[in-house]
């Protein structure tokens, strides 16, 4: 099965995406995520103003087959939660590049060069099949 | 199903299912007999309907359910066995069913008997020094044990061991029991034959690790062969080691959780021992402890002294009541009975039989579906829908499909760590033409995915109820008949 991986993002071993505007990091799930997991029904997220380190699991994300951890991809404090997938958790299913999950201002972007790019995270993907 | 009304809406003012004698003894207004607090200011919604339409409504719903009565049931990981009738026999002696908790010892001497008699049942089939019968279930029994541990090292003043190690193959209860108990859960990944990697767990153990929880048969129902090295290796760090009993059906009369190296372990009597599951059961997962963990087990422990049973209340060491009174004392009966009329031998070939049928149907099924990890599995197997899911079908659609057959769905996506999951477990109580029943329907669902992958996909087309959209169901539940 061919996934959407977009250009220009980084991403998690964990199935996770990246998307660096200056100094805060944009965090979702990435297709791949979603498909594996179907239907979702329920996303928790975060509470603003959280320390999160690389790795803390961050959100749960819970479908009609099971309830997932999202792991932080950096370390940093969340300044932003994705309040709309409360009411409409499905929006992941639909886009879940466009559909973000929460905003860290990070505090150690170098941990940015551990994550994957668009090409690598590909190669991952097929790998995991 | 749409289209036939809720008793609720069957309801006509005044129409009744009862009648009662005539009143023998003055009548007084409910005002005066209870206090007004207590009293309700609107009438209870009650249906108001005749006895015949109350049969009527729950004799149909009755004919909706599907149960191990009706028809095979392969749930992996759940033991969807033959419930034998005589243990109802046994269970409704009236000996045992007109009691009360609150008599006293002396008066209930045959029930703390059966309770002491299946500590030490139990004890020996699963090579443990002693059981406590309390806990009401599978789950409820992992807490127990899991208390009983941490009860164990802080006794000690091993203060630090606060992480419990579980597989990635592991039933979800696991981590949620010992995070419930307060654990920290550390996760040690399977290695390529689907086992337990040693040196991950190697990697994984310190002088903060309480213990590890295993089932051996793992999900993915393959025995863990190196489960001596694994107990060393968690023994030498200072931790124990946990049973998780769901999968006790695949090794009794053959192998023993003690002689393993385990230091607590659990069963459920509703899998292993033949007593009602689905429907709420009750359940009940009794725990057995090595003999050093003993004193830490719940209150209380029936003892025998001087040819008296007695209920042992003094255990300071005890981590306490974990159900009021004893456990759900008539499940243990069933249990009770279904061991002394299968005997020793009887339940060696229990397991004999279900590690037989679960590799027959796995070798009938492997030409059509992926199995992941091929080799001999005990008393269930898992196989993965990936060839499918190329051709648009997934697990869940099979799921469905078989139902169409007559069969209840197996386990999907579940264990984790297989991709479009589906686990089957026969269990010993089925004949050859019943499994044969269930390979073919799966084989030719198969075939279906190939030649017609629609009908699949819209699954099932004869069951009461067509497919459910199980996604708006979670996102907006409707719990309630009117708001």
């Amino acid at each position: 099965m061919k996934v959407k991986v977009i250009k220009g993002l980084r991403y998690s071993k964990e199935h996770e995406w990246v998307k660096v505007d200056g100094n805060r990091a944009i965090i979702g799930i990435t297709d791949y995520a979603q498909d594996s997991l179907g239907d979702i029904v329920f996303v928790d997220l975060p509470e603003v103003g959280r320390n999160v380190q690389v790795g803390d699991a961050v959100a749960v994300v819970e479908s009609v087959k099971a309830a997932s951890d999202v792991y932080s991809p950096v370390s940093g404090t969340v300044v932003e939660v994705n309040t709309a997938l409360e009411a409409s958790p499905e929006l992941i299913n639909q886009d879940p590049y466009e559909n973000w999950i929460l905003i860290l201002e990070m505090s150690d972007p170098g941990e940015l060069d551990a994550l994957m790019d668009a090409e690598s995270y590909e190669r991952f993907c097929e790998e995991e099949e | 199903m749409k289209g036939r009304p809720l008793i609720f809406e069957m309801s006509k003012p005044g129409r009744k299912a009862y009648s009662l004698p005539h009143c023998d003894v003055p009548q007084l207004a409910l005002e005066e007999m209870v206090p007004k607090e207590c009293l309700r200011e609107q009438d209870a919604m009650l249906p108001e309907v005749s006895e015949v339409d109350v049969i009527r409504h729950f004799t149909r719903l009755s004919r909706l359910n599907y149960g191990v009565d009706s028809g095979f049931y392969p749930l992996g990981s759940c033991t969807m066995k033959y419930n034998p009738k005589v243990n109802e026999d046994v269970a409704s002696l009236p000996g045992f069913t007109q009691v009360h908790p609150l008599q006293p010892d002396e008066a209930v001497q045959g029930c703390l008997e059966i309770l002491y008699r299946m500590d030490r049942l139990l004890s020996e089939i699963t090579g443990m020094d002693r059981f406590s019968l309390q806990p009401a279930a599978g789950a409820h029994g992992e807490m127990t044990g899991l208390m009983i541990i941490k009860a164990y090292h802080q006794h000690r003043g091993d203060i630090r061991r606060n992480k419990i190690i579980v597989p990635d193959s592991a039933h979800g209860t696991n981590p949620a029991s010992a995070a419930m108990v307060g654990f920290e859960v550390v996760e040690v990944k399977s290695n390529d034959r689907g086992e337990v990697d040693l040196e991950a767990l190697k990697a994984a153990v310190d002088d903060t690790t309480a213990g590890l929880m295993l089932t051996n048969p793992n999900t993915l129902g393959l025995f863990e062969g190196n489960i001596l090295e694994i107990a060393d290796i968690v023994h030498k760090a200072g931790g124990l080691l946990y049973y998780d009993g769901a999968n006790m059906n695949a090794i009794l009369g053959i192998a023993r959780p003690g002689d393993m190296g385990f230091d607590v372990v659990h069963l459920n009597l509703h899998k292993t021992f033949s007593t009602p599951h689905g429907g709420g059961g009750p359940g009940s997962g009794p725990v057995g402890v090595k003999k050093e963990l003993e004193p830490y087990l719940p209150v209380p422990v029936v003892e025998f002294k001087d040819g008296v049973y007695h209920l042992d209340y003094d255990r300071p060491l005890s981590i306490g009541r974990v159900k009021s009174f004893y456990g759900n004392f008539s499940v243990i009966l069933k249990a009770y009975a279904y061991i002394m009329s299968m005997g020793s031998e009887g339940l060696r070939e229990v397991s004999e039989f279900a590690v037989l049928n679960a590799n027959y149907l796995m070798e009938r099924l492997k030409d059509h579906y992926q199995i992941p990890y091929n080799r001999r599995c005990m008393h269930e197997f898992v196989i993965s829908a990936q060839r499918q899911k190329e051709r648009g079908v997934s697990a869940l659609d099979i799921a469905k499909r078989l139902m169409d057959f007559g069969f209840h769905p197996p386990t999907m996506y579940f264990p984790l760590i297989v991709k479009e999951a589906l686990m089957i477990e026969p269990t010993e109580t089925e004949s050859k033409e019943t499994l044969d029943a269930f390979a073919d329907a799966l084989i030719e669902i198969a075939q279906e995915v190939e030649d017609q992958p629609e009908k699949v996909k819209g699954a099932p087309h004869t069951t009461p109820v067509r497919r459910l959209d199980e996604a708006k169901a979670a996102r907006n539940p409707v719990l309630r008949w009117k708001p």
